[in-house]
């Protein structure tokens, strides 16, 4: 097929998923990340064939939890640091819809850090992604739990002397059964693993390297967002070739691809489970 | 007729009867004493009717799940005390701005802070009204028996239902944990709200439509609506507005829906008030004091009535001040240091208002009010 052609069919598919009636264009900055990972969400979506009306997304508050209101599925935006919980009762109020969260790092893992961990733990079947862009967009640039020791942000003005979390460590020490990592650079990496992560039945995270040019960029002469595009391909190494390497070597480079992959018994699964054994008691 | 079901129960398991007459079939909680019960209640009984219980990892993860399942189609209840109310609010606040139904029940203690975690108070009553931030009409009920609990909690159920609205159920320690021999209601026989769906195609659909009364239908994720729900202020179509012509649309109708249909709401108890020249006015486990010191007050002659708030909020300005037109003097009695006295003041400012208060973590006596009757007789 003819690249224009391909081209085309690509930006049908996510103009079906795009909300008619919501107007565009988004409150993204040109060239964000977020629209990266809308992108990769809607293609995996599409592939794996789920009705729209199976889904449900549900996000927090930052510029990365706007996404779910674009999209035309059943959309949740709910309070800052939440969404799991929300995300948690309404996967278990209706076990066969496809509950997906969009989360920022200061969401899921600063105010939401409870939540996160606990919805890990009970290897809900939600898939978490998580866009990571190292820095609260939303709010102007303050630093997340995900800043880097020594960068900069507006409140870590002199250098950040704070240590940082990897989501993906955390997630799967807590009992996540899926986890996986990709950047904005590497769109088809990004969506496979996205439908992996939705295909999987238990909590499965994928976390989505990001850039926030206008905030993390800015403030450490990271460039514009085709700079930090660039960088996410430079430092990233896919993870079998990352396990081969030394602490060192893998000292600012991004492991990409399927970092944590375990059945469990699923929670929604295992209550049923009791109310199958208790029907009908008196 | 057959027998109806008679049970020896405690103020929060007779919550959890109610509730689960009321169609309830989400439970998120967290525990904290004097409401523990009501969770561990839920807990037993949910799975037997297909329910679902879960125990969230605090009050905040509570409320959202509650809220969640509530948008996903079920009727859904959290129960807790001062503190995991304080903690709940934010989300309250979006149950309001979403206009989702759901019951959160408050078993008052003594605060604030963690204050007195066994013992009653009734220093919520504010928090029930003003808790979360922004504006809003909250609606609150309180029993002051456990077999009222068993038909306040309903209450509670049916009005989120009717109105689109979270719904507070103000209990407190002493009937939490008082047990009562109570009949349950059976089926059937008490009327059950359930929250209006919608007739119109998904395309025609209009989540936060104006309707003539202020209440738009509430279809659950996965019927084939996909709207969009968000605690940002928004127009009719549930997208986020920063219009000056729409916010307001928002906001009128979060507060006419309720302000404008009170009479479906306020429920008061009336005892001899009809030639009384005293007032008590008093809600929950003082009401029972009061209703019971109104009782001996009146055998040696005194022209004492009593009025006991079923329903807190909104509050009953008209009915209360036509109810105590004709007294000159009005004794309020609550177990905090001075909270629905405020209202009682704003609507009767031409009265003689005594408050009768107590907040050391004990329950007001009847021989108290008797003798706070005599005081302003
Ligand atoms: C309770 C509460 N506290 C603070 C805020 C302000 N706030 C909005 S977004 C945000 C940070 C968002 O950062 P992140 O989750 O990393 O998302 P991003 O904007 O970077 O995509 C904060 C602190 C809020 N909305 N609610
Ligand atoms: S501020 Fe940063 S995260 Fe937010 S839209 Fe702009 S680039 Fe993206």
């Amino acid at each position: 097929m003819a690249t224009a052609e391909k081209a085309k069919q690509k930006s049908d598919v996510t103009l079906h998923y795009l909300r008619p009636g919501k107007k565009f264009p988004s409150v993204w900055c040109p060239g964000c990340g977020n629209g990266v990972v809308m992108g990769s969400l809607i293609r995996a979506i599409d592939n794996l064939g789920l009705s729209k009306d199976e889904v449900v997304l549900v996000s927090g508050i930052g510029c990365s939890s706007r996404l779910p209101v674009y999209l035309d599925f059943n959309s949740l935006h709910t309070t800052h640091g939440r969404a799991l919980p929300f995300a948690t009762g309404a996967k278990f109020a209706q076990p066969h819809m496809k509950v997906i969260v969009i989360t920022g790092d200061g969401d899921a893992l600063a105010i939401g850090g409870n939540h996160f961990i606990h919805a890990c733990r009970r290897n809900i079947d939600i898939t978490a992604i998580l866009i990571n862009n190292h820095i609260y967009g939303m709010t102007g640039g303050q630093g997340s739990p995900t800043t880097p020791g020594g960068t900069f942000s507006t409140t870590t003005p002199y250098g950040n002397v704070e240590k940082h979390f990897d989501p993906c460590s955390l997630a799967a020490a807590a009992g996540a059964t899926f986890v996986a990592r990709s950047t904005v650079y590497h769109e088809p990496q990004l969506q496979k693993l996205i439908g992996q992560a939705i295909s999987h039945r238990g909590f499965s995270l994928v976390e989505a390297i990001s850039n926030c040019h206008t905030y993390f960029g800015r403030l450490n002469r990271k460039g514009d967002a085709v700079a930090m595009f660039d960088a996410f391909k430079e430092r990233a190494v896919p993870v079998g070739k990352a396990s081969k390497m030394t602490e060192e070597e893998l000292e600012d480079k991004i492991v990409t691809g399927v970092i944590h992959n375990v059945e469990k018994t699923e929670f929604c699964d295992e209550y049923q489970k009791v109310v199958d054994a208790h029907m009908g008691e008196k | 007729m057959p027998a109806r079901e008679r049970k020896l129960l405690q103020g929060n398991q007779a919550c959890v009867h109610g509730a689960i007459y009321a169609g309830m079939r989400f439970f998120a909680g967290y525990p904290i004493t004097p409401s523990t019960e009501v969770a561990e209640m839920s807990a037993r009984l949910l799975p037997r009717i297909g329910g679902r219980f879960i125990q969230m990892e605090d009050e905040i993860g509570s409320i959202a799940a509650v809220v969640g399942a509530s948008i996903s189609g079920l009727k859904s209840m959290t129960a807790t005390s001062g503190p995991g109310y304080s903690l709940m609010l934010e989300n309250i606040g979006y149950a309001y701005m979403t206009e989702t139904p759901c019951v959160i029940v408050n078993v008052q203690r003594g605060g604030p802070s963690t204050g007195l975690p066994t013992k009653v108070s009734q220093s919520d009553t504010m928090q029930a009204r003003y808790g979360p931030h922004g504006d809003y009409c909250a609606i609150a009920v309180a029993p002051s028996t456990v077999a009222d609990t068993v038909t306040e909690t309903i209450r509670a159920f049916n009005l989120a239902e009717r109105f689109r609205t979270p719904v507070t159920v103000l209990l407190d320690e002493v009937i939490a944990h008082s047990r009562e021999l109570i009949y349950l209601p059976e089926e059937g026989e008490l009327e059950i709200y359930n929250r209006v769906k919608p007739t119109a195609s998904p395309e025609e659909f209009e989540a936060f439509a104006l309707t003539p009364n202020g209440v738009s239908p509430m279809p659950s994720y996965g019927e084939g609506y996909r709207y969009n729900v968000t605690g940002l202020t928004h127009d009719t179509h549930g997208f986020t507005t920063n219009r000056v012509d729409e916010i307001p649309v928002k906001l009128e109708k979060l507060r006419h829906k309720i302000a404008d249909y009170t009479d479906e709401i306020e429920k008061i108890r009336v005892e001899h008030m009809d030639d009384a020249e005293v007032a008590i006015i008093a809600y929950g486990s003082a009401a029972r004091a009061a209703l019971q010191a109104t009782d001996i007050a009146r055998k040696v002659g005194a022209k004492v009535g009593a009025v006991q708030l079923y329903s807190i909020w909104p509050f009953p300005d008209a009915k209360l001040k036509e109810l105590c037109g004709r007294c000159k003097k009005v004794i309020v009695a609550e177990l905090n240091m001075g909270q629905l006295i405020t209202e009682i003041e704003r609507i009767m400012p031409d009265k003689q208002i005594t408050t009768l208060q107590r907040y050391d973590g004990e329950i007001l006596t009847p021989l108290q009010v008797v003798k706070k009757i005599e005081e302003v007789l």
